[in-house]
């Protein structure tokens, strides 16, 4: 059994210095992505955190690779309890120019065997990845049942 | 009529689109719409389990083939397919590709599968797992700007 891993491409009419900035804007990354900040200098070796206005970090993790515009790596460590067990997992951005249009590739990776971070990530990625697109290409973010999510993110920190 | 259960998914993309069932489901099966942002192919289907399904490319050539196995507009499409165009494909058993398409908050996602009911190689699932994020970002692009995404797309199989 190979180790598991998430794979998701998606191509954007914009410029990797636009979808680079979308990615580590904390006032734009609020914007599309389920209303978090993501905070850091970017630096390697820095930290990152991802909050919504004021709350507590639902996320931070330690930038590993920073090469604008094409690639950014990160490690992920959400912050709810029942996640609490796992070591950090790996995110990879990778930002591939072709003519108007940007390739994106997001690998997350590097889980242990049966891990809950990895059975919790599918479906977020697919949303985020697709709200970005939208927020680069039409000016707004998308919205797909962000409440009902949040919900169980809430019942589950109170767990 | 297949057994569909005989199917097992290999391949499955997911996308949120800020667009209605409807009008997904009619840029999935106009002849027209398809063409926009399916590297100029054009969908061809009769609107009913059991009948045809035919992509057909710019030049006219059929590149995929099948029948429809599921039309339940506008939730789910679902259709055998057949590569042509590829004589090494031609041979294959038929795959499955469904459309689910399911309303999410403000917007719909759309969920493509693909599965096959024999044991196909892993390197036979690269076409497919480089296309469909094309043809799928493309197709997102259409319903909310207007404008499809012209992706280049290697042709040679790896």
């Amino acid at each position: 059994m190979s180790k598991p891993k998430f794979v998701h491409v998606t191509y954007i009419a914009s410029t990797p210095e636009k979808v680079w900035q979308a990615l580590t804007d904390s006032k734009i990354t609020a914007q599309y992505w389920f209303g978090y900040s993501l905070q850091s200098d970017w630096k390697v070796g820095s930290t990152f955190t991802a909050k919504k206005g004021e709350g507590k970090p639902v996320d931070h993790g330690i930038i590993l690779e920073s090469h604008l515009p094409r690639r950014l790596a990160y490690t992920w460590s959400p912050q709810y309890e029942q996640f609490k067990n796992e070591r950090p997992s790996r995110v990879t951005f990778t930002l591939a120019p072709f003519r108007d249009q940007v390739q994106l590739t997001v690998v997350h990776d590097d889980f242990d065997k049966g891990s809950k971070v990895f059975e919790s990530i599918n479906g977020g990625w697919s949303k985020a990845l697709s709200s970005l697109k939208s927020w680069l290409e039409t000016g707004k973010g998308l919205e797909p049942s962000w409440s009902e999510n949040m919900k169980k993110v809430r019942e589950a920190m109170r767990a | 009529m297949i057994d569909i259960g005989q199917f097992k998914p290999k391949t499955v993309y997911v996308i949120y689109i800020a667009s209605a069932p409807e009008k997904i489901w009619q840029t999935l099966t106009d002849r027209k719409l398809s063409k926009q942002y399916f590297h100029g192919n054009s969908v061809e289907i009769e609107p009913r389990a059991g009948e045809k399904f035919i992509a057909r490319l710019p030049d006219g050539r059929v590149n995929v083939s099948g029948k429809v196995v599921e039309w339940s507009p506008p939730h789910r499409l679902s259709t055998t397919w057949t590569v042509e165009w590829i004589s090494e494909m031609r041979e294959l058993p038929e795959c499955l590709v469904s459309y689910d398409i399911e309303p999410a908050g403000d917007c719909v996602r759309l969920t493509l599968t693909e599965a096959y009911r024999w044991d196909v190689p892993e390197a036979m699932l690269a076409g497919g797992r480089m296309g469909w994020p094309a043809i799928l970002s493309s197709f997102k692009s259409t319903l909310e700007t207007g404008k499809p995404l012209i992706i280049k797309m290697d042709r040679r199989r790896r």
